[in-house]
C-alpha cells in the first residue's frame, strides 16, 4: 500500500477513534431539546379515521351501552344515573372531552411545538388542548385537575443493539436494504379532573392514568397514519386496562378545521 | 492508486456511517386479543358504518348470505387476512431463523382453524407475478422501521373482512404495522383494494402478551351436509337479490341510525358527517339487553365486553348460529 493511502485510511480511523473517544471520556455532545431529538415528526393537521365503534362515536350512544369497556359495577352504577341535560346545565358539558377519551372523539388535531419541550394537541371537536411536556416536570400538590390532566412525554428511541436472531437474513448480504429508524412518543397522563370514557356517561375517576403510545406511519404513496395506543387504569371503575387504538390520516393543511364547543347531548 | 484510494476510502466511509439503521423487537409468542372495539362485535347482518365501500363494494355485501357458507365448496373457506384483527382469537408468533445463519428469515404468525398462517418473509424477497396462484393467507413480507415491524400481504384470495359484512378482492393488499410497548402489540392494518374499497380501510386492534394462550389451532378441514336446502338442490346458492336483505334496517330499528350511514361509504368514516346525522338521530331508549354491563359481584364476566379476553369466540360469530347466519335457513 502506498505511503498515501496508508495516510488516507489512518486518518479516518483516527478520526472516527477520536470521536468515539471523546463521547466516551465524558465529553459528550450536550442533549438536544426533545424538538431537535424527535425521531418523528408530528406536527401538522391529522383528522380522526372513524371506522371502529361507529355507533359509540359517531352519534351518542344510548343511555346503559357500555359493550367493550370493562366497567366495574360502580362505574355502571355512576352509568345508570347519565343525565346529559343535567351536565349542560352544570356546565360540566366537557366530561367526555376530557384526555382519556378525547383521542377517539371524531374530529381532527392540530400538532404544534409550543417550545422545545413541549408538544401542544389542539382539537377542534371541543375546542380541547392537550400539553404534552417532556423532561422531569414536577406537578405540585395543589395543581388543579383538569380535563386534559398533566402529561408527560418521553421519546422512545430504536434500541441500538439487536440481537443476530432478529436481524433480518438479507437475501442481498453486500447491500442491505436502507430502513427507516423510527421511534415512539410516549405520554402519560395524570392529575385528571373526572370525566366520561363515552359520550352516555360511562366514567373514569380522577385517579385514572392514561399511558399513550403514539407511532407514526409514513408511506412510500406519501400518506401519513398516527396510531395512538392509548391505555386507561382506573382500579375504581374498570375491572381491567381500557385499551383502544384511534387512528388519524395527515392532512396537508388546515382548511377543514372546524372548531365546536363541547355538548353533552350532541 | 487512485482506484485503491477510492474503494478504501468508501469501505471507510460505510464503516464510520454504520450506525445502527434499524433495530427490532421480538414478537414471538401469543398475544391475546384485548378486543375492546367492535371490530368482530357487530351484531347485525347489515352495518357496514364506517367501512368506506365503494358502490361495488356495498352491493357485494348486500348481496351477501353467510348461509352461502353451509354450500360444501365454501365450507372450507378461510377468512383473508385481515381476519387477523377482527377474529377472536389471539396472534402467536413464531419466529422462523435461516438455517445457515440463523438470522431471521421469517415471521410466522400461526393459523386459526378459519385463517390461514401468515408468512411475513423479511429476507427481502420480492412479491410473485400478478398472476401468481392466489391463497387464503396471501404472501406477506416485512422489514424494519426502527422497532415496528411493517408488513405487506398481496395474492389473498377474496373473503369476508368484518363478521361476514363486506368482501375484500384477490385484488387487495393489506398493510400491517406492529408496535410492541412492552407487553401491549398494537397493530394497525391498513386495506386497500381497488375493486370493493372506495378508499383504505383501517382497523387497530391491541393485544396483551400472555401465558395462558387459548388458541384454535388450523387443522384439516372437512366438509359435511350442513344445511337439508342445499342437500336438495345443489345448485342454490344463498344470496340476497339487491334491495332484498332482509336485515337491512335492524340497525336503524335498534341504534336509529340512518340507513345512509349503514349502509357505509367513505363520507361516514370523517367527523363532518356528523353534521348529517345531527337532525335525523334521536338517541334510542335505554340499553336493555346485550349492553355490557358488569358481573354482579360472584357471578361470573358479565355480557359483551371484554369480548376475547378470556379467549372465547364472541356470540355471532362464524360457526355460532347468528340468526341470519351460517346455517340458517336461506331466504324464501
Amino acid at each position: 500500500m502506498s505511503r498515501g493511502l496508508v495516510v488516507v485510511v489512518a486518518s479516518m480511523f483516527l478520526a472516527f477513534g477520536l470521536v468515539r473517544l471523546d463521547a466516551q471520556r465524558g465529553n459528550p455532545q450536550p442533549p438536544r431539546a426533545p424538538k431537535a431529538a424527535a425521531p418523528i415528526d408530528l406536527t401538522g393537521y391529522w383528522v380522526s379515521i372513524v371506522t371502529q365503534d361507529w355507533r359509540w362515536r359517531m352519534v351518542t350512544p344510548r343511555k346503559g351501552d357500555y359493550q367493550g369497556i370493562p366497567i366495574t359495577p360502580a362505574a355502571a352504577k355512576v352509568a345508570d344515573t347519565w343525565d346529559p341535560a343535567k351536565d349542560e346545565a352544570a356546565g360540566q358539558q366537557c366530561k367526555s372531552y376530557g384526555a382519556p377519551a378525547l383521542m377517539s372523539v371524531p374530529g381532527r388535531i392540530h400538532i404544534t411545538w409550543q417550545d422545545d419541550n413541549t408538544l401542544k394537541v389542539d382539537t377542534d371537536a371541543g375546542t380541547q388542548t392537550r400539553v404534552l411536556r417532556f423532561g422531569a416536570a414536577q406537578t405540585a400538590a395543589n395543581t388543579p385537575r383538569t380535563w386534559q390532566g398533566v402529561s408527560q412525554a418521553e421519546w422512545l428511541m430504536p434500541r441500538p443493539n439487536v440481537p443476530l436472531q432478529l436481524r433480518p437474513a438479507e437475501r442481498t448480504a453486500d447491500r442491505p436494504p436502507i430502513r427507516p429508524t423510527g421511534g415512539s412518543l410516549q405520554v402519560v397522563t395524570k392529575n385528571l379532573r373526572a370525566g366520561y370514557l363515552r359520550k352516555n356517561g360511562v366514567p373514569y375517576s380522577e385517579n385514572a392514568v392514561m399511558t399513550e403510545y403514539w407511532d407514526v406511519y409514513k408511506r412510500p404513496n406519501g400518506e401519513e397514519w398516527l396510531t395512538i395506543t392509548t391505555q386507561v387504569d382506573d382500579p375504581l371503575y374498570l375491572r381491567t386496562a381500557r385499551l383502544v387504538a384511534p387512528v388519524f390520516k395527515k392532512e396537508p393543511d388546515g382548511s377543514k378545521w372546524d372548531p365546536t364547543p363541547c355538548s353533552a347531548t350532541w | 492508486m487512485n482506484s485503491k484510494l477510492g474503494f478504501v476510502a468508501l469501505i471507510v466511509a460505510v464503516t464510520l456511517s454504520a450506525a445502527p439503521a434499524s433495530a427490532q423487537v421480538d414478537l414471538t409468542g401469543t398475544w391475546q386479543r384485548v378486543g375492546q372495539n367492535d371490530n368482530g362485535a357487530s351484531r347485525e347482518p347489515v352495518d357496514l358504518l364506517g367501512m368506506p365501500f365503494s358502490p361495488d363494494g356495498r352491493a357485494k355485501a348486500l348481496s351477501y348470505d353467510i348461509a352461502a357458507l353451509s354450500a360444501t365448496e365454501r365450507q372450507c373457506q378461510m377468512y383473508p387476512p385481515i381476519y387477523a384483527l377482527v377474529g377472536p382469537f389471539p396472534l402467536q408468533f413464531v419466529m422462523v431463523p435461516d438455517p445457515v445463519t440463523q438470522k431471521l428469515l421469517a415471521w410466522k404468525i400461526l393459523g386459526w382453524g378459519d385463517r390461514d398462517e401468515t408468512v411475513i418473509w423479511m429476507d427481502g424477497r420480492p412479491h410473485p407475478s400478478k398472476h401468481a396462484p392466489h391463497s387464503h393467507g396471501g404472501f406477506t413480507t416485512g422489514a424494519w422501521e426502527g422497532d415496528t415491524l411493517t408488513a405487506v400481504t398481496t395474492h389473498a384470495k377474496l373473503g369476508d373482512i368484518k363478521r361476514h359484512r363486506g368482501f375484500s378482492s384477490d385484488r387487495a393488499t393489506l398493510t400491517y404495522r406492529f408496535n410492541r410497548h412492552g407487553d401491549v402489540l398494537s397493530v394497525t392494518a391498513i386495506l386497500e383494494d381497488p375493486v370493493y374499497m372506495a378508499e383504505p380501510y383501517v382497523l387497530t386492534e391491541v393485544y396483551r402478551l400472555t401465558t395462558n394462550p387459548n388458541n384454535f389451532p388450523l387443522t384439516a378441514c372437512e366438509p359435511i351436509e350442513e344445511l337439508p336446502s342445499l342437500h336438495e338442490d345443489p345448485t342454490l346458492v344463498p344470496h340476497y337479490l339487491p334491495g332484498k336483505h332482509p336485515a337491512m334496517n335492524e340497525v336503524t330499528e335498534h341504534y336509529n341510525i340512518p340507513l345512509e350511514a349503514v349502509v357505509g361509504g367513505p363520507e361516514t368514516m370523517y367527523p363532518e358527517y356528523r353534521k348529517k346525522l345531527k337532525d335525523k338521530y334521536v338517541m334510542p331508549p335505554p340499553c336493555k339487553e346485550g349492553c355490557g354491563r358488569p358481573p354482579a359481584p360472584g357471578q361470573g364476566r358479565g355480557q359483551g365486553q371484554g369480548l376475547n379476553q378470556q379467549g372465547e369466540p364472541p356470540a355471532g360469530g362464524r360457526g355460532a348460529g347468528p340468526a341470519a347466519g351460517r346455517g340458517a335457513p336461506p331466504p324464501q
